[in-house]
């Protein structure tokens, strides 16, 4: 039986749980089985807690019991991305110079899951402050790809990727600031949805670039991804850059899943050259079964893309040289050098060099020049400047198309060790994620097959701000014709991971 | 280049330079939360009570903007004539320092939201306008306190403590344009500005102003050219003037100081310097030469500030009278000479006069018993006119005992006195002291006659024409009657008897 439900998706296990046919400390217990014997290989998380975990689910039981109408999903584990500040577990960010910090508060996120009943398994792994594609970056030690251990989860969101991909949990959170959910969704073959920039709180997330960070759900499947970010979207008033506006019908929308009439538009400029041709040819065959299933497909011009990687390279580090400027050792957090000679400067740049990675310290470097005075202009101002080109090239595109599509990423998982050394090689994985983040619009990841190397391929669906629900209507038409044509989903086809020895 | 200069006397400054000034001014609003998140701002509480994760800068947490201090700054700014913009942002402020949780301060840079204001000031019956360059919003730091050291400062201290209580605390920052062609006035002229800052922002109520515990907290800018120059010489910055006595002093003292620079050959440095209260002195701070770069960019955790004009115009309308329309009234209701007008003012008792008037005495003597006998109880006591124990509500009613013909002026001393003292109101203190004129005419008659024979010299004077003698029969009247008489009742019964009247 435990077996069986870390299969399960979250709206069955939901509803196993709501009917009384199973407990949550049933599913908690399953997964945290699951967790105990393949983590070690698949290395998702950071922190497993079984003991918080059960809890959480007993009172999921204990109000069932008492006759509560409960969730939509509640009782559900989920893995949790390290970068939400969680009151009862430790928060990292994926960096050394947090190791073991405890917040005394929970993420609007965090405590939205709380208030829909889920039970938080874990945190996950990430690269370090959500700065990478790959996990590698993290000063935990990467995460590994349930398909091919020796390859990468995908980042900065890879061990809840990961987590789920490898049915550690059904359901995750993640933060995509220049594709940081999309990625790893493609590349573990899982779904994985941005949502409209201000739609979802970013109180207590730690911030890497502010006007970007996007928190966003994990799952195996549209409908148990629209379920999540229906659970913890919603305005917050502790956030205020978040959107006072009612949740796009994302649930419903995922439930429909229809395209007849839509039109769907192909990006010219997301594909071609440094695309994999076998992720060309699944992004292909998605366009085709699009055009089969009643949508009308055409091809559109969005001139500036070209452009956004290099403006997301200097507006993200400008933003994070300043929002990690806090980490200083005199509150909270790694504290280096303090023997009593030092003074408080010394201690803050001893910390600061041995708490930060080296790609954390680069993207500092980078910023702080980018905003220097004499440079601010040539750099921060004229990427602000081809921002707003992009947004505009969003803007003349959705006048003709309801959503655009491309490949999410220009090629599969590639190997561990691969391209640490190659930061340009490392940043092409965003290629095609970023202009969705620098325009604040919605964006989905499905699965649509696998490349030749029998790694999985993710279809990228773009509609406009505040128009979420269309990204799930049209991403559970394409799963739901290509689980008929595959006999079920994508991720069935993955190898299975040995089981350790309890 | 190892000596110092000496100063020159500021007469002998000012036939040779001409002073430019600027003033920047901090002022905490008085705003019952945070600028950025809910926490109390209550003055003096114990340290770190007054904390949260945002004015902790805890990861992940985001500053949401206060609508009570922007409101603040948009009285101010329409105080001071300024235009308020129809769109701004916040910036951040990039610079490492721990009592910075965030180590950047939200604040404003290219983009204030009050610009383009003036305020006149008054100086030896001269008007100044001091042009306002921008008015703008900031959170304050934290406090820190460097424990060990002899000077309090950093250098040589032990350790030092941080109290992040004040961080986050709403700060509108106030700069003024070059002041110019204020000749000998310059220090007058930042004293009256000051000044008058302070009661125009006491008076709109959005802060309480207070210089000794900081909640206005003065930057002077100073430099000098030779007369007659076209250009302007280099500026230093002297921080943190904490009084409106020290604002006049740190001018006056750079001043001083520069000119012995000029005048030895030097050159101004552009620095920062601080000012000290016991000797009047600045001393060099950091280098503005060696200054940070602050890395200024908008603040991506705050949308846009952009204030509707119908917002701005109720806000107008809520202003209260402003101070120097409010001396224009008062001085033409009350009479008063420009140099009258100018002492209540410096007195501080402009307020306690109007209520008191307010309370029914009329202006004249009103105005006469704050600036004289209760002034001159304050300075005994070394405190503000309005810290004394007495109300102006209890000030007119014993005004009123005095126009209802009960006391005369030296009783009404003694009833002062008693109210000071704590023995209760007016006429409690009347009635326990048994302070009264004594206003039966048969018994001042009886007590007149008596001190008349008792005082045969000079009665025979006041008989003789010598008026002027009757001063000394009056005054044994009163001393007779300890002081409960009518003294010009007993004077014209005096001079009815001796036959002079």
């Amino acid at each position: 039986m435990s077996g069986e439900l870390t299969r399960r998706s979250a709206a069955e296990l939901a509803e196993l749980i709501a009917s009384g046919q199973v407990s949550a400390v049933d599913v908690a217990q399953a997964h945290l089985d699951r967790i105990a014997a393949v983590d070690g290989e698949v290395r998702a998380f950071l922190h497993v807690d079984a003991e918080t975990t059960l809890a959480q689910a007993r009172a999921v039981d204990e109000r069932r019991a008492a006759g509560e109408r409960l969730g939509p999903l509640a009782g559900v584990p989920i893995a949790h991305k390290d970068v939400f500040t969680t009151a009862d577990m430790p928060t990292t960010a994926g960096s050394r110079i947090l190791q073991g910090w405890r917040p005394p508060y929970d993420a609007t996120i965090t405590a939205r899951l709380r208030a829909a009943g889920l039970v938080i398994i874990g945190k996950t792994n990430m690269d370090e402050f959500a700065m990478g594609s790959s996990t590698e970056n993290s000063a935990y030690g990467p995460t590994r790809n349930p398909w091919d251990t020796s390859r990468i989860p995908g980042g900065s969101s890879g061990g809840s990727s990961a987590a789920v991909a490898a049915y550690e949990a059904p359901l995750a959170t993640g933060t995509d600031t220049g594709g940081s959910i999309r990625q790893p969704a493609a590349v573990t073959g899982i779904v994985g949805v941005k949502p409209t920039y201000g739609g979802s709180s970013r109180y207590g997330l730690i911030a890497f670039a502010s006007s970007l960070d996007t928190p966003g759900p994990f799952a195996r499947n549209v409908l148990d991804a629209a379920l999540l970010h229906e659970a913890f979207s919603g305005h917050d008033p502790m956030d205020s850059t978040s959107i006072d506006r009612p949740v796009p019908p994302v649930v419903e929308a995922a439930r429909r899943g229809d395209v007849a009439g839509l039109r769907v538009g192909v990006v010219r400029e997301l594909g071609g050259e440094g695309y994999q041709p076998g992720v060309l040819a699944r992004f292909n065959d998605s366009v085709e079964l699009l055009e089969s299933l009643g949508a009308k497909v055409v091809e559109v011009s969005c001139p500036h893309f070209g452009y956004a990687l290099p403006a997301y390279y200097l507006i993200a580090p400008s933003e994070c040289s300043s929002n990690l400027a806090r980490f200083d050792a005199m509150r909270y957090g790694l504290r280096v050098g303090d023997d009593g000679t030092r003074s408080a400067e010394e201690v803050m740049a001893l910390t600061r060099a041995e708490g930060f990675g080296p790609e954390v310290k680069r993207r500092i470097m980078l910023g702080t020049y980018a905003l220097s005075s004499g440079y601010y202009d040539a750099y921060y101002g004229k990427a602000q400047q081809v921002r707003t080109l992009i947004t505009r090239d969003f803007d003349a595109a959705f006048e003709q198309v309801d959503v655009l599509v491309s490949p999410t990423t220009p090629t599969t998982a590639f190997p561990i060790g691969d391209r640490v050394d190659d930061p340009m090689a490392m940043y092409l994985a965003d290629l095609a994620t970023i202009p969705a983040n620098l325009a604040g619009n919605a964006a989905i990841s499905v699965p649509c097959g696998l490349s030749d190397d029998g790694l999985p391929v993710g279809l990228q669906i773009m509609a406009p701000t505040l128009a979420d629900d269309r990204v799930y209507r049209v991403g559970a038409a394409v799963e739901r014709a290509l689980e008929d044509r595959w006999g079920g989903p994508l991720l069935a086809k993955a190898p299975e991971l040995a089981e350790a020895d309890r | 280049m190892t000596t110092t200069p000496s100063l020159v006397p500021y007469e002998e400054a000012l036939a040779r330079y001409e002073p430019v000034l600027g003033v920047e001014t901090h002022i905490e609003l008085g705003t019952a939360s945070k600028m950025f998140c809910g926490c109390a701002t209550t003055f003096g509480a114990p340290p770190n009570t007054q904390v949260c994760p945002v004015c902790l800068g805890l990861p992940g947490s985001l500053p949401v903007t206060n609508r009570a201090a922007i409101e603040g700054i948009i009285k101010i700014g329409l105080a001071l004539n300024c235009r308020i913009v129809e769109w701004c942002r916040f910036a951040r402020k990039n610079y490492f320092y721990p009592d910075m949780p965030k180590n950047y301060q939200i604040s404003q840079y290219d983009e204030p939201l009050c610009v383009d204001g003036y305020l006149e000031v008054e100086v030896d019956g001269e008007t100044y306008r001091v042009e306002i360059e921008r008015v703008h919003m900031e959170e304050d730091t934290g406090k820190s306190l460097h424990v060990g050291g002899a000077t309090g400062r950093i250098h040589g201290a032990d350790h030092s403590l941080v109290d992040y209580n004040r961080a986050g605390i709403p700060l509108v920052e106030i700069v003024t344009k070059p002041i110019t062609a204020t000749g000998d006035r310059a220090p007058l002229v930042a004293r009256a500005y000051a000044t008058e800052l302070r009661e125009l922002v006491r008076a709109l109520g959005v802060s309480d102003v207070r210089m000794e515990e900081g909640s206005m907290r003065c930057d002077i800018n100073v430099s000098l050219m030779p007369r007659g120059a076209a250009e302007w010489g280099t500026r230093t910055e002297t921080k943190n003037v904490n009084s409106l006595r020290s604002v006049e002093r740190a001018v006056r003292h750079e001043i001083e100081r520069q000119a012995g620079v000029l005048d030895a050959g030097g050159r101004i440095v552009q620095e920062t310097r601080h000012f000290h209260e016991d000797t009047g002195t600045t001393t060099s701070g950091r280098s503005k030469e060696e200054a940070q770069d602050y890395r200024y960019f908008p603040e991506p955790d705050l949308v846009p500030m952009a204030p509707s004009r119908e917002w701005v115009e109720e806000l107008r309308a809520t202003l209260p009278e402003l101070p120097a329309a409010r001396r224009r009234r008062v001085q033409a209701e009350w009479g008063l000479s420009d140099l009258e007008l100018r002492d209540v003012v410096n007195a501080g008792a402009l307020d306690l006069i109007e209520d008191t008037v307010k309370a029914g005495a009329a202006p004249g003597p009103a105005r006469k018993w704050w600036m004289n006998e209760l002034s001159r109880r304050a300075t005994e006591q070394g405190v503000e006119l309005s810290a004394l124990p007495i109300t102006p509500e209890q000030v007119a009613r014993i005004q009123a005992l005095i126009d209802e013909g009960s006391l005369n002026d030296k009783l009404a001393r003694q009833v002062f006195e008693g109210v000071l003292a704590g023995e209760g109101g007016p006429d409690e203190v009347v009635a326990a002291r048994g302070l009264k004129v004594v206003s039966d005419e048969g018994e001042l008659a009886a007590i007149v006659d008596q001190v008349i024979a008792d005082n045969a010299a000079a009665a025979d004077k006041v008989r003789a024409g010598k008026v002027a003698a009757a001063g000394a029969l009056v005054g044994a009247v009163m001393k007779a009657t300890r002081g409960q008489a009518d003294a010009a009742r007993a004077r014209e019964l005096i001079l009815e008897r001796l036959g002079a009247s």
